[in-house]
Parts: structure tokens; C-alpha cells; sequence
């Protein structure tokens, strides 16, 4: 087994696939270090790689297991890894700040409540919190163009719930463990859905299909449960962007 | 006339699939395409065409047929009765479909998703650089009755070309390899996992399969809070409850379910083809071991161009060869 005590660590991901883990907690330093060597592995060239992918703390690399031995790549990586102090490598460029109208909890959203119980909030407390959040697009996964977003302060390290909610519909706005989840489209999750957008985050027919990057900061600013309706036909569901400099 | 395959009917969720789309994971999408990779390179293989052309899934039951011209068809993947104006098709095997003459592929015989492959393959629109549908994504849809599939150029004539039928629809032992998260299972869960004769959940769909057991359920040490991680294909999930899941073709690109294990990918298709209600084991192989399967594996898919054999096309024998032929590929005869 490998010494998880000691990051970053490399571990196998299926047959074609391995895992380079800064961190088995999501901190910002870790996240910082996935992102830019992400990058790297991208600008590296190492022949046989196929593909890669950041994940929260880790990035994942695919690759062609009898064109590339695992023995190799994963040599190639560390040599990589040696390169720099990943964990302080500055964020990507280009970032944005983006503002986008919400609704929390009632028939939108309906598990606002037993989220701040969870939390140890009310309900108001809770709107105020998260809505006051300035948070980060740390990875984009789960679905197509979908953000983990973070972190959250303390009070919302609250664990996933045992059994998954069916579905929860586009644009829907879920949290657990100090993070927040924008639904690129409608999925089961095990995560509390506390807001609704109506941002549309994948867009398959645009130029540019996928509407959010790692490192874009968003904030989740409340609007009455009626004030979505204006936004209809607005694939950025009313959100007011800036481009951080 | 263009050429297209008119659809009057069709199994519920049946989809057109390619090879699936490679290289988006950063953005969150997983590379969808056929549940069964295999049945491509078959249908590509008796068509003599590019295994990137894309055909039509069928999962559970076909549907009813017509083509606007002359096609050439094959069909690969769960062996289900077909029939031309009341001619048994052989499964696994290319013919013509000729222009106006009704294709009825009924029930499966055994496995769970067919394919239907035209030569020059489904000309849908390409989207992210491929054909496939991926519903999860609402990329593309599911393929209803009354739908044209439009079909592209078919460079070749060659048909009655028949593969022998695989072993692979019946469900059975799958290998895995083992994880980064393998190890959050202790020794005794991943040994009571290895002996357990897991059943299909009927509910399964294009993301995965519910495995259904009757013992405890599967737990990890700190499972519900682990972080969110790379999913790849094969990956075994195991849900807050025990529940363990297969992700398949457009399975999420990332989860914080932790993975017991993964299927190699030289038993995906065969896991993938697990009858409903059907019996699926796993058991842990080394990486030099699934090493030498893949090799195999992909010599297999090589190889498939040069298994393909002539069925006798002498029309006045046609009937009972094919009926024939039905039987000796184990495919059982009556309804």
C-alpha cells in the first residue's frame, strides 16, 4: 500500500490511468498544485499520455498501457513533480469573477432547511452565509461543464446524505463537505440542494461549449423566488461577469 | 433518394453510438459511446468498413425497420431475432437490406444491447467531434419511432459475411484491477466482494449497473466524506449503502462514492452485456496479468477482419441455412 503521509503521491486509476494526489483533503494550496500541474503534464509532451485531467487535489493522466509501462510514466511524472514547489504555483490566467442570480430554498430548492440543521444554522443564517461566499471553480467534473466550487467556511463540512436524490434539475445549486455544486444538467447526487439557477454551464451547440474554468470565482447573490423568470432564454441565467486582473 | 434507415419502431433508449468522445474529461464529460466496444469492431469488420463509423444500440429489443435504398447491414453485439419480410437473419452477420423491405429485430436471446450497423454507418450530425449520443450529457437523444437516420456513403458491396457468435453475453466472472481506493476496503470486504455472485439490476443504463446482492453491504473505511475523484470507465462504486455499481460508457467523470476496483478493459463489453437478473462475479488480477489481457484483447479486435467467414448465398438454400445457422451458434431456435 502506498505512504499516503507523505504528498504528493502516484497511484494507479484502472489499468490505463494514474492518479497524482497532492492532497486526501482539498486545501488551497493542494488545489493549486493539481491545477498548474495539470498544465505542465499538458506542456510535457511525455509521449503515450492521452489525456489529463485536474481533478480536486489530484490529476488524473490516461495513457496507453502497452504503448507507455506504467514504470515509466510514472518515473516521467516524478521527475515532473520535482520540478517546482507545486503547492505555492501561481493560479491560472485569464479568471473571472462571476455574479449569479439565485434562489434559495422553498419549492426550488427544497432541501435549504435540512442543510443548515445539518449545518448547525437557520435557515436565514444559512442564505446569508452561503450567498456572502466568495467562492472558487476548483474542478470541473461530474458532468459536462459542472463546477466544484469552495471552500466554504466550517459549519458546512457536512457529510453527503446516505441515499441519492433522484434528480435535481439543471442549474441547481447543491452543497456538502465546505463545497458547492452547480448542476451543468439534471443528475441523482447525494449533495443538498440549497439554491436554484438559471445558469446553463454546458452548452453543446456553442463555439465554446463549456461556460466556467478552474480558478473563476463566483458568488451566489439571492433574488426572490420569482426573479428567475427574466433570465429565461439567457443561457448566463442573469450572471453579471468580470474578468479579474 | 437519400440514403437513411426509416425507424417505425424502436426499443426504448436504443441511441446511436460511435467510439465515444476522447479527450474532455477536464471539462466534465466522460467519453460515452457503445456499452459494448467489441460489437464495433465486429460490425466494422464484417462491413469492411472503419470501426469510427457509427451504428445503432439497441438495448433490450430492436424494432421494426425500412431502408430508403439498397443498404448493407450487420448486426452485432446480444444476439435477438431478426427477420427480413419473414426471413431469419443470421446474428452476427452482414446482408443486404433492400430497398423497402421491412428488418424486425425482436427479443434478445441472451446478453443486453444489440447493434444495428449500416455501411457508411449513421450519418447523424457530429457534436464534440463525434456521433454518439450521450444522455447524460443531453447530447443527442434517444432514437424514437418515425425518426430518418440519415446513412453515409458506403464505399463497399460485400455482405453475407458472418464472425462466430462471442462468449460474451452471458454474463460471469469479470477481472479487476485494483484502485487507488482499493485499499480503503479491509482485506475481508474485498474477499467477501470476490465470492459474492452479484446479480444485474434490470434498472441499468448507459451511466451503470446496479449490482444487487443478497449479504451485507460493502462499506469503506471513512466513506462518505472522501474527496470527489476521476471515475474511469469499469470503475465498481460503491454507494453510501453497500450498493456497489458498475460505470459504464456515460458514467459522471468524477465521484465521492469510493471504487472498489475497476474492470479491465478486455471484460468491459462482456460485464457491460450482463443479461438482466444475471449472474456477474469479480475477482482481483495482477497488472501483469491484465497487462497480457488487453494485449490479447486488442490482438482479438485485430483479428476479427480475417474470422470472417461466407455464409452460402445460394438463394434456394437461404431459408434453412439461415434458420440452420440461428440454432449452431447457440443462439436457440424457437420463441
Amino acid at each position: 500500500m502506498t505512504d499516503l503521509t507523505n504528498m504528493p503521491v502516484i497511484r494507479p486509476a484502472g489499468l490505463c490511468g494514474l492518479l497524482v494526489t497532492f492532497g486526501l483533503e482539498l486545501t488551497e494550496p493542494a488545489n493549486r498544485a493539481a491545477l498548474a500541474f495539470a498544465a505542465a503534464v499538458e506542456r510535457s509532451g511525455i509521449e503515450g499520455i492521452e489525456e489529463c485531467a485536474p481533478s480536486l487535489a489530484s490529476v488524473f493522466v490516461r495513457f496507453d498501457p502497452l504503448g507507455l509501462r506504467h514504470e515509466a510514466l510514472t518515473q516521467a511524472l516524478e521527475q515532473l513533480l520535482g520540478g517546482q514547489d507545486w503547492y505555492a504555483a501561481p493560479m491560472p490566467t485569464g479568471r473571472r469573477f462571476i455574479r449569479v442570480p439565485t434562489v434559495y430554498g422553498g419549492g426550488l430548492a427544497p432541501q435549504l432547511d435540512e442543510a443548515a440543521e445539518a449545518a448547525g444554522v437557520t435557515a436565514d443564517e444559512a442564505v446569508q452565509s452561503l450567498s456572502g461566499s466568495r467562492v472558487r471553480v476548483q474542478t470541473i467534473g461530474f458532468a459536462p461543464g459542472q463546477p466544484y466550487l469552495g471552500l466554504l467556511s466550517p459549519e458546512w463540512d457536512i457529510p453527503r446524505q446516505t441515499n441519492l436524490t433522484k434528480a435535481v434539475p439543471e442549474g441547481a445549486l447543491v452543497v456538502a463537505i465546505r463545497q458547492l455544486v452547480l448542476f451543468s444538467v439534471s443528475n441523482p447526487t447525494g449533495w443538498r440542494h440549497v439554491g436554484q439557477t438559471a445558469l446553463k454551464l454546458f452548452r453543446p451547440d456553442a463555439d465554446d461549449p463549456f461556460f466556467l474554468r478552474p480558478g473563476d470565482e463566483v458568488q451566489f447573490i439571492p433574488v426572490e423566488p420569482g426573479g428567475l423568470a427574466q433570465h429565461e432564454g439567457d443561457p448566463d441565467g442573469g450572471a453579471i461577469i468580470e474578468v479579474l486582473r | 433518394m437519400s440514403r437513411s434507415l426509416i425507424v417505425h419502431r424502436i426499443a426504448p433508449g436504443a441511441t446511436v453510438q460511435d467510439l465515444g468522445r476522447n479527450g474532455y474529461l477536464a471539462f466534465g464529460l466522460s467519453r460515452g459511446g457503445a456499452l459494448d466496444r467489441t460489437a464495433l469492431y465486429e460490425g466494422a469488420a464484417l462491413l469492411r468498413q472503419d470501426v469510427a463509423c457509427a451504428a445503432l444500440e439497441l438495448p433490450g429489443a430492436g424494432g421494426m425497420f425500412e431502408a430508403t435504398c439498397d443498404l448493407r447491414i450487420a448486426l452485432t453485439g446480444a444476439p435477438m431475432r431478426a427477420q427480413v419480410e419473414g426471413t431469419a437473419l443470421v446474428w452476427n452477420a452482414s446482408h443486404v437490406l433492400p430497398k423497402g423491405a421491412r428488418l424486425e429485430i425482436g427479443a434478445l436471446i441472451s446478453g443486453s444491447t444489440g447493434y444495428l450497423h449500416v455501411g457508411g454507418g449513421f450519418d447523424v450530425p457530429e457534436r464534440l467531434h463525434a456521433r454518439s449520443a450521450h444522455l447524460a450529457a443531453k447530447v443527442g437523444a434517444v432514437v424514437v419511432g418515425g425518426a430518418h437516420l440519415p446513412v453515409g456513403v458506403d464505399a463497399h458491396d460485400e455482405v453475407g459475411m458472418a464472425l462466430p457468435l462471442d462468449r460474451r453475453f452471458d454474463g460471469g466472472a469479470a477481472r479487476l484491477v485494483e484502485s487507488f481506493q482499493t485499499h480503503l476496503y479491509d482485506a475481508d470486504t474485498r474477499a467477501r466482494f470476490e465470492e459474492t455472485v452479484f446479480k444485474r439490476d434490470a434498472r441499468a443504463n448507459r451511466m451503470g449497473m446496479r449490482l444487487n446482492s443478497d449479504g451485507d453491504g460493502f462499506f469503506a473505511q471513512g466513506g462518505l466524506n472522501i474527496l470527489s475523484e476521476t471515475i474511469v470507465p469499469g470503475d465498481i462504486q460503491v454507494t453510501g449503502d453497500g450498493t456497489p455499481f458498475l460505470l459504464m460508457a456515460e458514467s459522471q467523470t468524477t465521484g465521492g462514492y469510493p471504487r472498489i476496483g475497476t474492470v479491465i478493459p478486455a471484460d468491459l463489453a462482456k460485464a457491460a452485456q450482463t443479461p438482466a437478473g444475471g449472474e456477474v462475479t469479480f475477482s482481483f488480477v495482477s497488472r501483469d496479468e491484465a497487462l497480457t489481457a488487453e494485449e490479447r484483447h486488442r490482438a482479438y479486435l485485430k483479428s476479427l477482419p480475417g474470422l470472417c467467414t461466407a455464409l452460402v448465398r445460394d438463394p434456394a438454400e437461404m431459408r434453412d441455412l439461415l434458420s440452420y445457422q440461428l440454432i449452431s451458434g447457440a443462439t436457440a431456435g424457437e420463441p
